[in-house]
């Protein structure tokens, strides 16, 4: 194991503003339903979610594709409305996207006809900020993420990977509380993945924002949070709340070690059987004459020898429709 | 100072040359064409001719005025009519409604031909510039409308989404991500519209005004009988239209190109 050099994007000046301003947030009895377009058929997505997030604390959700993570999460952020239940953030509830919340997507999802630095203060602009105060906090968010001499690109000449530093950047416009990402690094490739990971890490320990993230990505959601809350397929409800005590700060040698690895299992465990790919191969497995397998036996990736790679990752990072 | 040492300028030459050639080349053969068919000069004119009554036309003091008049009107009809259009096109890309009551009318108003409103238009409106403002806004009208409408119903709704998570009013959408965003489309239609602004500017000329280049081209068929400057106006004419054409490609460059 060797040391990680720390990236310098994230020593570019000093915080912002000091940590420790996260929300604490409650969702209670969240039920969402989709009713389909002209008459067609109504899809239940959420289901008796009921979750409290301590502020300051980093929180993954994990689930099988098109399970309703992201509708979870837009949910959170009051772009959307639960149908049962209510969502509050530090005992406030949230009926419509709420100030104290920073959302980033998927896609950065940028104004291409904006610099980086427009586009970093767009929210300010939004929320009718002062000039000289738009200025003042762009240039400490650009920063921030590193990209001070990359403030009057177009998101055109940028990087996938800068491009999201950009809108990470732009959901800080606000100073928010609650930091909210929608598989913010699924796009990147699995090195710089790594070390957008670690950057986000220190981006927290920096801003002191609770963050909610979904992801597919089991070691990351372990490497990143605090907990990682593992949901089921549709309609979604939390089948696993798993702790992880991984000391902070975390470095990227951490992903390495036997504790990830048996924690990742355990997420793992909860998820396995959730997935079309298990519920396959569970039916595979009863047409296999009795005998053969040892069904009663509980089927963990934790108990195959160590060293043993997956035969499948279904949550490998793919695009989510 | 060589071109060749002033990348720039190479540039510009590499540009201008095949413009500069193509129109050699159509002045030689407009005057082989006088030259073989022996058509008479108030049939078809040659190039020397009215190039002559071109010149004699600005320097004698006949052709200012003309082409004063059908600027303003061209200018003043595009920008009423661009405005008008991007506000109408915004309104109906927003509202369903909108769209329902007033497409019909739109399109009637687009599919009958333009020439055949503009008597009736003078009628209403007399013969001084706002009957020729109200054609031309006319028939810059549908196209600006259309292109607005369409690019702005086509903007990224993941774009939209992330404005409503910076709790954007619907009037900052409109200005700050939508209207931007539909940017190069809307600008290509004013390309185009402007071109069809010369064309309204025309008809609202013929029919009914005192001065314009529309009227000078009557003038010259028929009370002057001096065809030379006829083709001396649809000269003018295309110049004015390709200079707008032009600048607004340079607007539209300079706004958009960036991206």
């Amino acid at each position: 194991m060797h040391p990680v050099p720390e990236p310098e994007a994230m020593m570019a000046t000093p915080s912002a503003r000091g940590p420790g301003t996260g929300a604490g947030i409650r969702l209670s009895g969240i039920g969402l339903t989709f009713h389909g377009a002209h008459g067609g058929p109504a899809t239940r997505v959420l289901e008796r979610i009921d979750l409290e997030i301590g502020p300051r604390e980093v929180v993954a959700l994990i689930g099988p594709n098109g399970c309703g993570k992201s509708t979870l999460l837009r949910v959170l952020a009051g772009l959307l409305a639960a149908d049962a239940g209510t969502v509050s953030i530090d005992g406030r509830t949230v009926t419509e996207p709420d100030p104290r919340v920073g959302l980033v997507f998927q896609e950065p999802r940028l104004l291409a006809w904006r610099s980086a630095e427009e586009n970093v203060r767009f929210p300010m602009e939004l929320a009718g900020w002062s000039r000289a105060r738009q200025a003042a906090r762009a240039a400490d968010l650009l920063g921030l993420v590193g990209l001070r001499e990359y403030a009057h690109s177009r998101p055109g000449t940028l990087s996938g990977g800068t491009r999201q530093r950009v809108s990470i950047a732009r959901a800080l416009a606000l100073e928010p509380s609650l930091l909210l990402l929608d598989e913010p690094f699924s796009a990147l490739d699995a090195l710089t993945r790594e070390r957008f990971n670690l950057e986000l890490l220190r981006l927290w320990e920096r801003t002191g924002t609770t963050i909610v993230l979904v992801t597919h990505s089991i070691p990351e959601a372990v490497f990143l949070a605090d907990r990682v809350v593992v949901l089921s397929p549709r309609p979604a409800h939390i089948l696993a709340d798993v702790r992880v005590g991984l000391p902070r700060p975390r470095r990227l040698s951490d992903l390495d070690s036997a504790f990830v690895s048996s924690l990742a299992a355990d997420v793992r465990a909860h998820l396995v059987d959730t997935t079309d790919d298990a519920i396959a191969m569970e039916e595979a497995r009863v047409a296999i004459p009795a005998g053969l397998t040892p069904r009663d036996r509980p089927r963990r990736y934790a108990e195959t020898d160590p060293g043993t790679p997956a035969l499948f990752d279904p949550f490998a990072p793919e695009d989510e429709p | 100072m060589t071109a060749a040492r002033h990348p720039r300028r190479r540039r510009l030459l590499g540009t201008l040359a095949p413009v500069v050639a193509s129109l050699a080349a159509f002045v030689v053969a407009w005057q082989l064409v006088v030259f073989v068919s022996g058509f008479p000069p108030y049939i078809l004119p040659g190039p020397m001719s009215v190039a002559e009554a071109f010149v004699r036309a600005w320097t004698d003091g006949t052709m200012w005025p003309h082409v004063a008049a059908t600027l303003v009107e061209v200018l003043l009809g595009f920008a009423l009519g661009a405005s008008v259009a991007i506000v109408a096109g915004i309104a109906l890309a927003r509202s369903p409604l909108a769209e329902r009551l007033l497409s019909p009318y739109l399109v009637a108003a687009q599919a009958t031909p333009v020439l055949a409103l503009a008597p009736l238009i003078a009628l209403w409106f007399g013969t001084g510039l706002p009957s020729k403002l109200v054609i031309t806004t006319l028939i810059v009208f549908f196209p600006v409308a259309v292109a607005t409408m369409v690019g702005i119903r086509s903007v990224d709704p993941r774009l939209l989404e992330m404005a409503r998570s910076f709790r954007a009013s619907s009037w900052q959408t409109v200005l700050r991500v939508e209207v931007p965003a539909a940017g190069p489309v809307i600008l290509g239609a004013m390309r185009v519209g402007v071109t069809l602004a010369v064309i309204g500017a025309i008809v609202g000329e013929w029919a009914g005004a005192d001065r314009g280049l529309g009227v000078l081209i009557n003038e010259a068929r028929g009370s002057l009988f001096d065809i030379p400057l006829m083709f001396a106006a649809l000269l003018q004419l295309a110049i004015i239209g390709v200079v707008l054409y032009l600048v607004m490609l340079f607007i539209e460059r300079r706004i958009v190109g960036a991206r």
